[in-house]
Parts: structure tokens; C-alpha cells; sequence
């Protein structure tokens, strides 16, 4: 639904602008492994994307503003200064003088152009050139209404960074997460959403009532959470276009750590009964609810493998909090945690081979990644406290949140690369808690 | 430390009632003197300064320590003297955890306060529970005599105690 009115006016079509070379595409030269650990960014230029006349001008730079910011926040790429550029770019027909962009050791090339046009909507056409095999690579267009231009940029960040890597992007992409203010013994907690870079923020609830852990569904704009609204906790849905609320399931106990299925038609969750807390699945459209553990203890944090197949969760059932892998429908329960210290929050990465995970030892609070059998274990990032890892949709990045000490302290959104390397603060206003990374935009 | 929390509660409490009481008397009591000796029998006051409203948790335990079970054997005294009284049992933990498993150990401790109340003789129906996990933070040092304190179940009237 949401989709089919989001597709009607964000974005009217991407289509492929003619290439200049006729010789194939030389992958072989303009490439970045995004598996190695540590990696040199690609040098490239992006001089601001032209403009007929001064409003079409603007949003031209603008749009190269959002894609130089994308691009470099990756850690993939290295944004060339536009003063070194030797070649100014003013016909978008143009075709570039490579030895030009070769002296400034610039690898790949951005032109563009964005068009108001007669209808009222924007177009931004862009070519990604390689600078060593002197040929275009890549040349799209997209339109849309003039208010959703940063999602234009966020596009032509996504096909660049595809087109370079051979990876899906991320950057047309929203998180949703909790916006904190007030002193840590009253903090005002609110549902909050924002685009990946931190444009565009808004809060969908007032703070009136505490929420808590949201996570986005896989195939509508719909996001479930916990709120102790009536001083019931409790799971809830909420749809993010029409701001409607509902409770998931009416249950005698409290409901909480809920995420959605893969295909978006169940939210699993734990459900306490006095000081027990097990796993259940809950059919959105049957609104019937199915036991999946059985244990007495905690039983919590479930996240589905991309293919719906398995779960991984968390359970203190051996004595401390560890990592279990089961089948979807409960069977074959599985401990995959065996390292020092106490492991939480599994999320299963979109790709699905790896889970990431909080892990808690000696006082400091680790975000890591290990394969679905327990192997492979990394820790991407370790401090004071750093909890509650989120992937982005193509499984390279998490993002976590970071809590910093004393009675003033709070939560921030952080992101890391898989490999450990590239941690960039994500800029948010306010204190922010338990981010939840989105699918790609439809 | 717990004295003292409690203590500040009541004072706050008690500011409240004098500001009204201000409005009907001359002469301004004395708030310190006071605070001890309003504490009307069967009041929520009576119950927080003169039982003990709270009891603390050893890290990730829900296990009743043997001060925690003195204090709810006095609860469930008072309790089933004024046995009009309801309450709701608040489970908490303290920061050093993650956020979902904390919620349910604060299920876990308020569970475990409910029914050791219930095995005094505490009618079931009179005790609710709810878990706040580690949202409602009391203490906000980074240190131990902080979170010592956050980790914690509190008994809080929710009705039938006699006003005052």
C-alpha cells in the first residue's frame, strides 16, 4: 500500500542515459573490494551537478552535497576537493579531459545535471566515468517531486557505490530509534525517525508514554516496538504514514523484544510470565500466537535468519546470557556462544553469514559479529558501554548505540564497517538509543 | 543511602501537604520535625519511612538476599494489617546490561518480591508486578554504590491506604 504510494510521487523512473564508449565496461580498473579490512577510498571528483537556471542550480549542488557526504561517510570513497579540479565540467554532454582528472589522481568522475521540469518535478541525470579506462561506466536519471531531492542523491549514492563495489548500497535508507532528552533519572523517550545521514528527523510519538526497541517491518512501512502506554507494557505496531497504533496481542503478562519475519506477515517476541520469559510467534493476519521456547529463564531477543528459516536469540538457560540458533518452528535448539564473557542482542545480518551481537565482560560492553555455527568471532568496536547492533540492508555496516559515563551521560548513534574499521558518530539532535536500520526504500 | 532516598521521598511528600496546611494555619511548621511523626498508620508515608519500601538485588540475581527478606517480612506484616492496601511490586536493574534482558530480570525481581508476600500470607490479588528494566534509574553514578541501588524492586501503594 504504502509502496504503491510512496512509488507514485517519490520517484518516477530511473533510466539508462546513452554511454559514450562503446567498449565494455572496464570493471577491472575503477573497482574497490569492500572484504578487505583495512581499504585506500577511491579518489573521486564530483564537481556540482549543473543547473539551468539559479533553482535548478541550487538543487544541483545540493544533490552533490548529499552524494559527496554518502560517499565519503562510507569509508570507501575519498571526495576530491573541488578547488584541485582542473577541468571545469559546464555542459553535461561534455565529455571529460581524462588526463586532466588524472593529475589530480582522481579515479572515477561524477557529472550531472538537474532539470525543473515543465510538470513541476525534478530530474537529476548523472555519468559515473572511469578515469584510467577513459570511458563512462554508469549514466541514470531519476525524477521526482522537489521536496524528496535528497532521495535523489541518496539514489545515485546507492548506483555509484554499486556500481564501484559490485555491493548493494544503503543509502536510501531510514533508521528508526529512540530520541532521548531530559536528566538520565526522568528521561522523555520518543519513537523517532530519521533518513541514514540524519536529514529529515521526526518523532512519532510525544513521549508521554516510555518506548522502547523498535524495529523495522521488511515489507511495509510499519515498525514494532515496545511502550508501557497505561502503564502496560506491552508490543505495538505503529504505521508510519498514517500514524496509527496498535497493540500486536492482548497477553496477561507483559510482551517485549518483538521483530518482524522476513516476509512480514509475523512479529516474534518474548512473552514474561512472572519470572520467565519465552519466545512466541504471532500471525499477523490469524492474530494466533505459537510457543517457540520452553525454558525456565530468560528468554529474549529473537531475530529471524534472512530466510526465514532459523532464529537466533539469547537465553541465560546455561547460567549467563549466551547465543542460541533454533529452527523456526522452535526445534533444534542450539547454544553457538562459547568466548569469554556474557553475549546478547543477536541480529542476524541481511546476507546471512554473520549475527551480530553485544557482548559483556570485564565492565566494557563489545559490539561483534560471528558466523551462524559460533565461528569467526570478531569484536568491531569495545568501550564503556556500546549495545544494540543494527545492519544496514546490505550487511557491510552496523550501526549500535554508545553510552558515555556519569550521571550526564547518554546514548549516540554510531556506525561501524564489518571489517571493524571506518566508526563514524551518526548525527542526531538529541541523546539516541536502539537504532533499527531500514530495507532499501521502495 | 537507602535511608536517605526514602527520607528525601518523604520530605518532597511532605512539603506538599504543608503548603496546603499553610493555607488554613497561622504558624509555619517545622518540616524536619514533622516528617517522622505525620506519618499517619496505614499510609502510604507510614509505609515507605516506617516499613522499607525497596530491597536490592546482588548483579544479575533475583535471589531475595537475607536483608531484602526482612524487609518484605515487615511489608507483608503491614500489608496484612491494613488489608485494604493494594500495591504493585516494581522490578529495576541497573544500567550494566542490555536493554531486553534487563526488562525481563526486572520481571524476575519483581516475581520473586511478589511471592515471597504472597508466601506471608499477602493475598495474591492485592499484588501486582511490573518491570521497568534499567529505564528508571534512582542512582547515577558509574560506580557500584549507584547501581547497587538501581538494582532493586520497590513496593509502591496503589490504593486502599489510609490518606495522611
Amino acid at each position: 500500500m504504502i509502496s504503491r504510494v510512496l512509488a507514485a510521487f517519490v520517484l518516477g523512473f530511473a533510466v539508462c542515459l546513452a554511454s559514450f564508449s562503446m567498449a565494455p565496461p572496464a570493471h577491472a580498473v575503477l573497482e574497490v573490494d569492500v572484504t578487505k579490512g583495512k581499504i585506500d577510498p577511491l579518489p573521486i571528483a564530483l564537481p556540482n551537478f549543473l543547473g539551468d537556471n539559479p533553482d535548478a542550480q541550487q538543487y544541483g549542488v545540493d544533490i552533490t552535497t548529499v552524494i559527496g557526504s554518502n560517499l565519503e561517510r562510507s569509508g570507501l570513497f575519498r571526495p576530491l576537493p573541488q578547488v584541485s579540479y582542473i577541468e571545469q565540467i559546464n555542459d553535461f554532454s561534455q565529455r571529460p579531459r581524462f588526463g586532466d582528472w588524472r593529475t589530480i589522481q582522481a579515479q572515477a568522475l561524477v557529472t550531472g545535471r538537474a532539470v525543473l521540469q515543465e510538470d513541476g518535478r525534478l530530474r537529476a541525470e548523472f555519468r559515473l566515468w572511469d578515469i584510467f579506462g577513459e570511458q563512462q561506466i554508469l549514466g541514470l536519471q531519476f525524477v521526482t517531486r522537489p521536496k524528496n531531492w535528497r532521495r535523489i542523491g541518496h539514489l545515485i549514492s546507492d548506483a555509484i557505490y554499486k556500481a564501484v563495489t559490485g555491493e548493494e548500497g544503503y543509502f536510501d535508507t531510514r533508521i528508526v530509534f529512540i530520541d532521548e532528552t531530559g536528566p538520565k533519572d526522568a528521561r522523555k523517550k520518543r519513537l523517532a525517525i530519521m533518513d541514514q545521514d540524519g536529514f529529515n528527523i521526526r518523532n512519532l510519538t510525544n513521549g508521554a508514554d516510555l518506548v522502547l526497541t523498535p524495529r523495522f517491518s521488511p515489507t511495509s512501512q510499519e515498525i514494532t516496538y515496545m511502550s508501557f502506554a497505561g502503564n502496560r507494557p506491552r508490543v505495538y505496531l505503529y504505521n508510519i504514514e498514517t500514524a496509527q497504533r496498535e497493540i500486536v496481542g492482548e497477553f496477561p503478562n507483559m510482551s517485549f523484544s518483538p521483530r518482524f519475519s522476513p516476509d512480514g506477515q509475523s512479529v516474534i517476541m518474548s512473552l514474561q510470565q512472572g519470572g520467565n520469559s519465552n519466545i512466541y510467534v504471532l500471525d499477523l493476519r490469524s492474530r494466533q500466537t505459537r510457543q517457540l521456547t520452553n525454558s525456565p529463564a530468560i528468554d529474549t531477543a529473537p531475530s529471524y535468519s534472512p530466510d526465514g528459516g532459523r532464529i537466533v536469540f539469547e537465553s541465560d538457560r546455561d547460567g549467563t546470557q549466551q547465543i542460541y540458533v533454533m529452527n523456526a518452528d522452535g526445534s533444534g535448539q542450539q547454544r553457538i556462544s562459547f568466548g569469554k564473557g556474557r553475549y546478547s542482542t543477536p541480529v542476524w545480518s541481511p546476507r546471512g553469514d554473520n549475527i551480530a551481537f553485544t557482548k559483556l565482560g570485564g565492565g566494557r560492553f563489545s559490539i561483534g559479529v560471528m558466523r551462524p555455527d559460533g565461528s569467526g568471532e570478531r569484536i568491531l568496536t569495545e568501550g564503556f558501554h556500546n549495545e544494540g547492533p543494527t545492519w544496514a540492508p546490505n550487511g557491510r555496516v552496523v550501526m549500535f548505540f554508545r553510552e558515555t559515563p556519569g550521571s550526564g551521560g547518554g546514548p549516540q548513534l554510531y556506525s561501524v564497517d564489518l571489517t571493524g574499521y571506518n566508526e563514524r558518530k551518526v548525527p542526531t539532535p538529541n541523546f539516541a538509543s536502539d537504532p533499527a536500520w531500514s530495507p532499501l526504500l521502495k | 543511602m537507602l535511608r536517605s532516598i526514602a527520607g528525601l521521598k518523604v520530605a518532597a511528600a511532605l512539603a506538599g501537604v504543608i503548603v496546603l496546611a499553610g493555607c488554613s494555619k497561622s504558624d509555619k511548621p517545622d518540616l524536619v520535625a514533622q516528617s517522622q511523626q505525620t506519618a499517619v498508620p496505614g499510609s502510604e508515608r507510614d509505609f515507605v519511612v516506617n516499613v522499607g519500601d525497596r530491597i536490592q538485588f546482588l548483579v544479575d540475581q533475583s535471589t531475595l538476599t537475607p536483608e531484602a527478606q526482612d524487609i518484605l517480612r515487615r511489608q507483608a506484616a503491614w500489608l496484612r494489617q491494613y488489608a485494604q492496601v493494594t500495591v504493585q511490586v516494581e522490578g529495576h536493574a541497573d544500567e550494566r546490561g542490555t536493554r531486553e534482558y534487563n526488562i525481563a530480570l526486572s520481571a524476575r525481581r519483581s516475581t520473586a518480591a511478589r511471592e515471597f508476600l504472597v508466601a506471608q500470607g499477602v493475598q495474591p490479588s492485592r499484588v501486582s508486578t511490573i518491570a521497568y528494566g534499567k529505564e528508571r534509574p534512582v542512582a547515577l553514578c558509574d560506580a557500584e554504590q549507584c547501581w547497587s541501588q538501581n538494582r532493586r524492586a520497590v513496593t509502591v501503594v496503589t490504593g486502599g491506604a489510609v490518606s495522611g
